[in-house]
């Protein structure tokens, strides 16, 4: 684990809204895995405060990159990076994807932003593994395609693809997930992981889940991060036993 | 030039240097050692330790305020048993000072805990934790009692020839009477301040940001507070104190050794760079030097008014 002053190269907008940050951090691009995660202090005063935590969306070379949306003060700043300004990039943290087991099909389930660790996945997938992808969001400007195959796009409002959740998009894809050996890969906000929970229940489909969940350090000092265990009456911290977890492993 | 002496004494309890880890904020000292050197550091102050294991509150548990933050982790801890057999034999290795940071819900659970762990070698000093403001429990309730506080620091005074170190909240206005009395009680020293209850709400769905609805505030937001609250203790008792709140630097730490306090703990700055303790006491050094000070515990209660 490394904390870097990374220069950054280039914050590109990849659709409105939502920003691809590239940095030079060898250190940490050797080392990291899909799914893991840099916990990012954005500024060098007191405000914001905090890292961020960033999923790692894809490397290449020496250079990582991470998918973000503005939606706050650390993230605002984040997007206005000019080349050659530095960012303090502690990582890699997590424990990340699996990617190993008897399985034919890898099928992304992501919900908006929940789309960013997969670039970096689906690169990483063996040669010997499908993929299929179901994105969902509210409207057509939550959908991301980027660094994707096989896109199944859902949206609430019906304004890409199908109309309604992923959740339901897969229920009506069921012949199709039965047909081969799947495991699925999850991220997105809660409920959408709490529906997919079900969904895998009734169906006996293997899935990870990556969680999300305010944090600070981002590697189990602060004890900041709880998600509750489905089985035991403890909390695993999502910095530190997560950020992916077997989804039959937490309560959603 | 000869060497600085860095090494500090808070009543009977030698340090090496000032710069003590705050409880809650290095776990049981495993993580963070993957990102600094321990056996710099003058002192460790361990999370928390109750009786029993405690799960914690549900998240949201922590969220970020103006150069602050709020937490309300609710004292999750590993219980005494696992801290003992798990947690000790890892921070024995370490070489430097282990506090034991002790909390609980009735004055004789700190005396059991304290009894239980007196025999640990390991163990060079306890905090008696009176005033953590996230759990129903105790805590707070004890912490803004000053016959409560009075009475768990004679208790436990009786269990122990080891430091005790009262960590005293700043959610009174009257920190001094609990130093005065902790110290009548035979406490060591004092440690001041634990964090500000605090709260920050969503004004869309109008609910709080934290589940337990208060938190308690740290980060550089409260160090002006807790520095007067050191003032305060080092002008009216004469007791040592270790300065807490809101250091995020070599130069915050120099300011409460001059506001009174005898060695510092440094919390929150550990969760943005791990790192920084070991940063502080290079900065202090050279601090000391610059200003041709050959022992660092002249700066103490340095203060000219």
């Amino acid at each position: 684990m490394y904390i870097v002053n990374a220069p950054v190269n280039e914050v590109r907008k990849i659709q409105p809204g939502i920003f691809l940050l590239k940095a030079h951090c060898p250190e940490i691009t050797k080392e990291i895995k899909p799914g893991q995660f840099c916990n990012i202090k954005v500024s060098t005063t007191t405000s914001p405060l905090l890292r961020r935590p960033f999923s790692v969306c894809d490397i290449e070379g020496e250079y990582i990159f991470f998918m973000f949306n503005v939606h706050g003060e650390g993230t605002e700043l984040l997007s206005k990076k000019e080349h050659g300004e530095l960012i303090d990039v502690l990582g890699p943290l997590g424990n990340g994807f699996d990617l190993d087991g008897d399985y034919d099909t890898a099928v992304i389930a992501a919900g908006g932003l929940g789309a960013a660790p997969f670039p970096f996945f689906t690169r990483m997938l063996p040669k010997n593994k499908n993929v299929l992808s179901f994105m969902g969001g509210r409207s057509k400007s939550d959908i991301i395609t980027y660094g994707l195959k096989n896109v199944q796009a859902a949206t609430d409002d019906g304004s890409f693809g199908f109309k309604g959740t992923i959740i339901d998009l897969m229920n009506e894809k069921i012949d199709v997930l039965k047909k081969d050996k799947i495991k699925i890969f999850s991220c997105g906000p809660n409920p959408m992981l709490k529906a997919l929970k079900d969904f895998c229940d009734k169906h006996s489909f293997e899935a990870l889940a990556s969680t999300e969940c305010a944090m600070a350090c981002g590697f189990g000092i602060c004890q900041g991060c709880p998600i509750e265990s489905s089985e035991d009456d403890k909390y695993y911290l999502v910095c530190k036993d997560g950020p992916v977890f077997d989804i039959k492993d937490i309560k959603l | 030039m000869r060497e600085i002496d860095l090494s500090v004494s808070i009543g009977k309890l030698k340090l090496k240097n000032p710069i003590m880890l705050a409880s809650g904020t290095v776990g049981y000292g495993n993580e963070i050692s993957n990102y600094t050197d321990l056996s710099k550091i003058g002192g460790i102050v361990t999370k928390s330790v109750s009786l029993k294991p405690r799960k914690g509150n549900p998240p949201q548990r922590i969220v970020e305020t103006a150069s602050g933050m709020l937490n309300a982790i609710g004292l999750a801890n590993v219980g005494l048993e696992a801290f003992i057999n798990e947690k000790i034999p890892f921070l024995e290795k370490v070489n430097s000072t282990l506090i034991c940071n002790i909390a609980a819900s009735t004055i004789e659970e700190y005396v059991e805990c304290t009894k239980t762990l007196v025999s640990e070698d390991a163990v060079k000093a306890f905090e008696i934790n009176v005033s953590c403001p996230n759990v129903k429990e105790g805590g707070l309730v004890f912490g803004n009692d000053l016959k409560s506080v009075g009475r768990i620091t004679e208790k436990v005074r009786a269990v122990t020839t080891k430091p005790i170190i009262i960590k005293l909240s700043p959610n009174t206005s009257d920190i001094k009477s609990f130093a005065k009395i902790v110290k009548d009680e035979g406490a060591d020293a004092v440690s001041a301040i634990n964090t500000l209850v605090g709260t920050a709400f969503n004004i869309k769905t109008r609910k709080p940001k934290i589940f337990n609805v208060t938190g308690g505030l740290s980060g550089p937001a409260i160090k002006p507070v807790a520095l007067a609250k050191v003032l305060e203790i080092s002008r009216n008792v004469d007791i040592p104190i270790i300065g807490i709140g809101g250091i995020m630097d070599w130069k915050d730490a120099a300011e409460f050794m001059v506001a009174g306090a005898s060695a510092v703990q440094i919390g929150t700055v550990n969760f943005i760079n791990p790192n920084a303790g070991i940063e502080i006491i290079d900065g202090l050094k050279e601090f000391c030097r610059s200003e041709s000070i050959d022992e660092i515990s002249k700066l103490t209660a340095s203060y000219i008014l």
